[in-house]
């Protein structure tokens, strides 16, 4: 008697329980497409931020029936490494790590965006000695095998030197600031802001930065080409609300002022100290300024120089038999295999920005 | 008895049992690494064996490209040759600190609460202070291992040290025994194995510190590697630098059960103590 009681009374519960699950459960089939996109902080990438926090890119999404979910993550690499491993629909990266982390992982990505180049952003610090010719015997230390060892692959060509003449030293981004105030550190290679941070230190010389190779180190907003073919509202949204950003934060108004205060808040510092970081940064503030970057011949050339840099340091994977062997697809041409396009730079949908289509 | 708290196992269901959980782990890292390779053929988070395998090939047989190295065996050497350093010293000072603690109480008034107080703080809260004190070469990473195991080893061996029976002491000096005899003669030799088992159970936290010390700035090391190929997703060099580093780390705890055995067979004929 008692037993069967609990049974029915059990089974009542279970089905006013499962009620909800049957309700609920289906709802999801009926509901908008979900995206997730990640970004980390870096002056260029701080309009996601504001994209974020200001309801731009929920309006873009409305517009165009999905949501998009922004996410911030504290770690860079580790953004790019979820990205690829399928934790992200799209993320902000550099064209060096887009070719290296998911192009190299077989993750077929699109350049939706393409943001800024560094203009100054990255740059070599020297101690106590002001020319690059100095660099020669010392250890350096960066964060190997990013943007920064590139940066100091390239500046060593210009002096007819090579890695062979310094000795690299790995330092982890979180720690570079603190590291540089030991005796130990004489020379360190790093972005934007621990490098004005760097700068500050006495007797701290700027030696060779990125304005003096502009346009290699490019950032970027990246999607994974299958999800931007089968969604193109993905890409529309992105890249409407981008543009939406891009023009309220240009220009002197109270408003551009207001919003670039916001992402200078989001990224440590204050309106004056995020407007230096943008003097480094060559924002493309109009798509078709980021149009003309893209369709230049000049990105091909890029990507290979990138390519090559690489393969010579294994960062293409240690099967990858050349620097050709991942194609990276611009609108000038592919660089590399044609039948493994890993990398696309797509101009299309800022092109459609800069026609006032979105 | 047939109830299930009296089944024992033979010698050889015994090891069957034991790799079983090994091999299942296995068959299900292939099951999904097969599962994620079919959809993308280059997908880096879970290689194939195969990749492994050659990916292990290269770095332990095969020089490197840029710097002529066997890149695990340099990897290796740099981290044994610190962890052992930062370990025997903590030893060392563990040892004598402990036991002067436990022994002498003009000695473990001062001292013992400042043992107690260095102990609690997070080595990791303070790596910032030590690159600026320590600089940031192997010295700084010897420094976070020694700081971060020190204290725990000085505080088990001064328990063990105030552990000793009253009667002994009090024996010692019927017989005559000087401080200085007491110390080396009676209490030192009871401490010993003790020390061996602080050792080993440090020795997880040891690497630890290693290994986050190396991520931080460094040119080889175990995890230096780790960090280094984390840039760009290679699980097929970092996982067998774990399975590597797992390896390592048994042997150690290994050679010191056994040095243990053979040194101390006394410690382990009795009361069941240290029976791990």
């Amino acid at each position: 008697m008692k037993k069967s009681s609990f049974s029915s009374s059990f089974r009542k519960w279970l089905c006013v329980g499962l009620l909800p699950v049957f309700l609920f459960g289906s709802v999801p089939a009926f509901a908008k497409e979900k995206f997730k996109v990640a970004w980390t902080i870096y002056a260029g990438w701080m309009p996601w931020d504001y994209a974020a926090q200001s309801g731009i890119i929920k309006k873009w999404a409305d517009k165009y029936g999905i949501d998009i979910d922004v996410v911030q993550v504290n770690d860079y690499v580790e953004s790019i490494n979820q990205y690829t491993a399928g934790g992200f629909d799209g993320c902000v990266m550099t064209n060096m790590d887009a070719l290296t982390i998911p192009a190299a992982g077989g993750v077929d990505s699109t350049a939706l965006i393409v943001g800024d180049y560094s203009n100054g952003n990255d740059g070599i610090v020297l101690k106590g000695k002001s020319s690059l010719k100095d660099i020669k015997g010392q250890p350096v230390n960066l964060v190997q095998l990013s943007v920064s060892h590139y940066l100091l692959a390239r500046a060593l060509e210009t002096q007819g030197m090579s890695e062979k003449d310094v000795k690299v030293v790995n330092t982890s981004d979180a720690d570079i600031v603190s590291a540089y105030t030991t005796k130990d550190v004489t020379a360190a290679v790093t972005w934007n802001p621990l490098l004005s941070e760097i700068l500050k230190q006495p007797d701290s010389h700027l030696v060779f930065d990125s304005s003096k190779i502009p346009g290699e180190i490019i950032d970027l907003m990246v999607v994974k080409t299958d999800k931007l073919k089968a969604h193109p509202e993905l890409g529309k949204a992105l890249t409407g609300a981008w543009y939406e950003i891009m023009s309220e934060m240009s220009g002197s108004d109270a408003k551009a002022k207001e919003a670039r205060t916001a992402m200078a808040k989001a990224s440590g510092t204050d309106l004056a100290g995020y407007d230096q970081q943008l003097k480094a940064t060559n924002m493309f503030y109009q798509p078709a300024n980021a149009v003309l970057f893209t369709t230049d011949p000049h990105l091909k050339l890029t990507m290979q120089m990138v390519a090559e840099f690489s393969m010579q340091h294994g960062l293409l994977g240690d099967n990858a038999p050349s620097a050709e062997s991942i194609g990276v697809e611009t609108p000038s041409g592919i660089y590399g295999d044609k039948n493994n396009v890993k990398l696309r730079f797509d101009p299309s949908y800022m092109q459609m920005a800069a026609d006032g289509k979105l | 008895m047939a109830r299930l708290i009296n089944r024992q196992p033979d010698r050889l269901g015994r090891w069957i049992l034991a790799l079983l959980p090994f091999v299942l782990l296995l068959v299900l890292y292939l099951l999904s690494s097969e599962a994620r390779l079919a959809v993308n053929p280059n997908d880096k988070l879970l290689p194939s064996f195969p990749t492994i395998f050659d990916a292990i090939v290269k770095m332990a047989f095969e020089p490197n490209r840029r710097t002529g190295e066997y890149l695990l065996w340099a990897d290796t050497l740099s981290s044994l040759r610190l962890l052992l350093l930062g370990v025997g010293i903590s030893a060392l000072m563990g040892l004598t600190v402990g036991l002067l603690n436990g022994g002498i109480p003009l000695i473990r008034i001062p001292c013992s609460p400042v043992v107690t107080a260095l102990s609690l703080i997070p080595p990791m809260a303070i790596l910032p202070i030590l690159f600026i004190v320590f600089g940031l070469g192997d010295l700084a990473k010897v420094m976070l291992i020694v700081i971060g195991i020190c204290p725990i080893l000085i505080r088990d061996l001064q328990l063990k040290t105030l552990s000793l029976p009253e009667e002994q002491l009090i024996k010692a000096q019927t017989l005559g025994a000087s401080t200085s005899q007491i110390l080396l003669r009676m209490m030192l030799p009871q401490v010993l194995p003790r020390l061996i088992e602080a050792i080993r159970l440090t020795l997880g936290s040891a690497w630890l510190f290693l290994i986050a010390a190396e991520a931080i700035a460094a040119t080889e090391g175990l995890g230096y590697r780790i960090f280094l190929v984390r840039r760009y997703l290679d699980m097929s060099i970092i996982l067998p630098y774990v399975v590597w580093i797992t390896l390592l780390a048994f042997a150690m705890d290994w050679i010191l059960k056994v040095t243990s055995r053979k040194a101390f067979p006394w410690y382990f004929g009795r009361n069941g103590e240290a029976q791990g």
